[in-house]
């Protein structure tokens, strides 16, 4: 069945600080969505035609796909409370 | 694929062309190969033109393929914005020699931490791989640094943006916007400092006329001409430089003699304009500078001479008519396609414009002799600066092509000298003819004089002419008469002809025997 929220994150390449963005959501998604999301990451390095397509600039770029309409933030994910704004997860 | 970049030395920068007409001599070559080159100018300077050129250029001349990166406006509205230039982008888009990658983004992201620019770096690369090309455009760094505003980071990738950029073997060219037009470099006083090279466009207003110009400010390593040179923008053209002064001075001079058309001002002349020469004819309105004009025309037209005339001051009927009272019929002469008339009033282009149409009918018509009356008319509506790049521009441009030309000039004042002209011309053209009223024992009466001919004898006389309708008549020098020139004639009585060696004919005569 189908999830609530539907992620992109897009990253280049795999070092230690995409490892760490990709935790950054994990630990977010997890705390306030529990199950309810997909997570689809997309390595640009490797798929530059998907860079193209979504007309990204920066990386790590996180784009929410649904619920609709699509938000996107850029950054580390570090900073949480920022994110969670971003992505209209306050309660 | 090597002649495309030519270096002045052998130890120079190599320098991709523009094919920008001017530019290319301004800046001895080009854009330095394989370096980025900052585009500065307030809004309105014609950056993303001068950009889109120097692509569209290398596509339509050197086979270079072209990738465009706006972060400004949608890849849509530029190739709209671009189409009155000729530039079929969507056409070169299919044939794989163009693409654009579009970064115009309306949606200004929140940073929530540590990022870099790298995705976009990718797509310009994934670009310039698709396509092979060896140019890139970015339009511009300011928008790209607005989107990122009071970002530290943005700072730092944009140096990384550009330095890797560098390792992708493509001449970059970068837009930046500038508040005003002398001042800071750009906008955020950090496009200057990631560029090998700054070109700025100004796009100023003297004296109520719009005057563009552009300057290279700095050339890492490279020779260029120092200073602003005027531009213009055409349409179907894009920015075509005005100023040639760059141009080297090797044109052939010739010994060739053509008629004035009147047979006494050839003889006037020791034999005619030499080929290839530019007269000048200064007088006061009336005098009749446009029916020596006319005659030059006829000259020409029955010399089996193609003849083009540039009328500033009356119209092709009046010129006809004018003409037609000297029982000279120009209406017949067009037909057989020696001569073309081309009337235009001064006020409807600028004089950059002016210029370039001008060269475009001399492309077109192939004329052996022109004719422009007259240049006042054109004064009458530019700043200083404009008309003394305006006279340049087109001396050497007709002297390049061996053209024979007559320029007229009204004197101010009807009986004194005035000025012949404002100093930059007389200075450029090769022969003055001055024609001058004169109050002479209570009439007026006409003079003619040779002030200045370059590489040829001519009669230092001030001959009396009259005219009427048959045309001109040239007859013989004033005797007892002083200081035509000054405007203030002065007859003496003494009854003594005096020869240009200042001695009396009698005295003369003593000497050569």
């Amino acid at each position: 069945m189908n999830k609530k929220y539907l992620f992109k994150l897009f990253i280049y390449g795999q070092s230690d600080d995409c490892k760490n963005t990709i935790k950054n959501l994990r630990n977010i998604c997890e705390e306030k969505l529990h199950d309810d999301y997909d997570l689809k990451v997309i390595d640009i390095k490797e798929n530059p035609e998907e860079a193209e397509e979504e007309r990204l600039i920066a990386v790590p770029t996180l784009i929410r796909e649904l619920p609709a309409p699509e938000r996107r933030i850029i950054g580390n994910l570090k900073d949480k409370d920022k994110v969670l704004a971003a992505l209209d997860l306050i309660e | 694929m090597e002649k495309t970049y030519f270096s002045a030395a052998e130890n120079e920068v190599k320098k991709v062309k523009t094919h920008i007409e001017g530019f290319d001599q301004i800046s001895r070559g080009g854009i330095p190969y394989h370096r980025n080159t900052l585009i500065a100018g307030t809004s309105g300077c014609g950056k993303t033109i001068f950009a889109m050129q120097f692509l569209a250029n290398g596509i339509t001349c050197d086979n270079e393929n072209a990738v465009f990166v706006t972060f400004e406006e949608p890849p849509e509205n530029i190739v709209e914005n671009m189409r009155s230039f000729n530039w079929d982008i969507r056409k070169w888009e299919e044939e794989g020699k163009f693409i654009f990658v579009d970064a115009s983004v309306s949606h200004e992201p929140q940073p929530t931490g540590e990022y870099s620019l790298i995705a976009l770096l990718t797509r310009i690369e994934n670009a310039i791989k698709k396509v092979n090309a060896t140019r890139v455009a970015i339009d511009s760094l300011g928008s790209l640094l607005y989107q990122f505003q009071n970002d530290r980071i943005i700072r730092r990738e944009l140096i990384i943006l550009v330095n890797r950029l560098k390792q992708l073997n493509v001449t970059v060219v970068m837009t930046a916007e500038r508040i005003s037009e002398y001042g800071e470099i750009s906008r955020y006083g950090i496009e200057e400092f990631v560029s090998d090279n700054v070109i700025i466009l100004r796009n100023n207003i003297i004296e109520e006329k719009r005057r563009r110009t552009v300057e290279i400010l700095k050339y890492r390593g490279a020779f260029h001409q120092k200073g602003e040179y005027p531009f213009t923008i055409l349409p179907r053209k894009g920015i075509v430089g005005t100023s040639l002064t760059t141009l080297k001075m090797n044109q052939p001079v010739s010994a060739k003699r053509i008629t004035s058309g009147d047979k006494k001002l050839d003889r006037m002349c020791n034999g005619g304009f030499l080929s290839g020469s530019i007269v000048l004819i200064s007088g006061a309105t009336g005098t009749g500078k446009t029916l020596l004009v006319t005659e030059f025309l006829k000259g020409g037209v029955e010399a089996n001479e193609k003849s083009l005339l540039f009328a500033f001051e009356e119209s092709k009927e009046q010129i006809v008519r004018n003409a037609s009272g000297w029982n000279i019929d120009l209406n017949e002469m067009e037909k057989t396609n020696k001569l073309r008339i081309i009337a235009l009033y001064p006020e409807v282009l600028n004089l950059e414009e002016h210029l370039i149409e001008i060269k475009t009918h001399i492309e077109n018509f192939k004329p052996d002799r022109i004719a422009i009356d007259s240049l006042s008319a054109l004064e009458r509506m530019s700043s200083p600066t404009s008309i003394t790049e305006f006279v340049i521009g087109l001396t050497s441009f007709i002297k390049e092509k061996q053209i024979s030309a007559l320029i007229t000039i009204s004197a101010p004042t009807i009986m004194g000298a005035g000025t012949i002209t404002s100093a930059h011309i007389s200075t450029i053209t090769d022969s003055i003819i001055l024609l001058r009223y004169l109050e002479y024992r209570g009439c007026v009466k006409r003079g003619i004089t040779i002030l200045k001919m370059r590489g040829s004898f001519h009669d230092r006389e001030i001959r009396e002419f009259s005219i009427d309708d048959k045309g001109i008549h040239i007859k013989k020098p004033f005797k007892n008469i002083q200081g035509i020139l000054s405007g203030h004639p002065v007859e003496y009585m003494y009854d003594v002809v005096v020869n240009e060696r200042g001695v009396s004919k009698e005295v003369s005569n003593i000497l050569d025997n």
